[in-house]
């Protein structure tokens, strides 16, 4: 798999930061942590998707639209990475 | 029988915040049409964001009850309609009905709450004693 560029990862970050409502500090996250233990709700990963959409101009498609997708800032940005793949 | 359970709490400020935030295209991703409309004042056309709160909490338990896990289920696919005398019902759609098929659920039933700021759901789900096949 091709490594995700830093600059999605920290967009990704600023989303996560501005809509995850996380009681844990955005800052001190490892890529990897699980935003869910972190206390994303999963309304909260609703407002996270919308306002990736807004930030990167995509559409998560219905397939996309599961757990695991959402479960870090990693696997969000892999996803970003894929969908900006697939438009370009 | 065999029964499932799931529950799950919103907070309505979350859903104003949501709506302030994304307006439209979040009512349209996550509610169907149905469901944005029984939460629409008739009068004035404002949407109340508890009610909206109560039928996501209502998803949320419909999607624990399916153990959706890391199936791809859109929010959408999981709907609360008002029978006809006022009582709340699931109703699925697309991948939710597919889960629900193949762990054997023959009924469904869901219970709304809310008191400012909260809203609550429980869902309730009734499985057929032997596993189902080919579903």
């Amino acid at each position: 798999m091709k490594s995700v560029p830093e600059a999605v990862s920290e967009a990704v970050r600023d989303v996560v930061r501005e809509h995850a409502r996380l009681s844990a500090d955005v800052e001190s996250l490892a890529d990897d942590a699980s935003l869910y233990d972190a206390g994303m709700t999963s309304h909260a990963s609703v407002n996270v998707m919308l306002a990736l959409e807004d930030r990167f101009d995509v559409e998560f498609p219905d397939e996309l639209l599961k757990r695991e997708v959402f479960e870090s800032i990693a696997s969000i940005s892999t996803a970003i990475a894929q969908l900006d793949a697939q438009a370009a | 029988m065999p029964l499932r359970v799931g529950t799950d709490l919103v907070l309505a400020t979350a859903v104003r915040e949501a709506l302030e935030a994304h307006g439209e295209r979040y009512l349209q991703r996550v509610y169907t049409a149905a469901e944005t409309a029984d939460c629409t004042d008739a009068a004035t056309g404002e949407v109340d964001a508890l009610r909206l709160a109560a039928r996501f909490a209502a998803k949320e338990a419909a999607m624990k009850a399916l153990r959706v896990g890391e199936a791809a289920v859109p929010w959408t696919a999981i709907e609360v309609r008002r029978s006809p005398d006022g009582h709340p019902e699931l109703v699925l759609h697309g991948p939710a009905a597919d889960l629900a098929a193949r762990a054997g659920m023959t009924e469904l039933a869901v219970s709304l709450t809310h008191e400012e700021p909260y809203a609550s759901a429980v869902v309730v789900a009734e499985l057929h004693p032997t596993p189902i096949k080919n579903a």
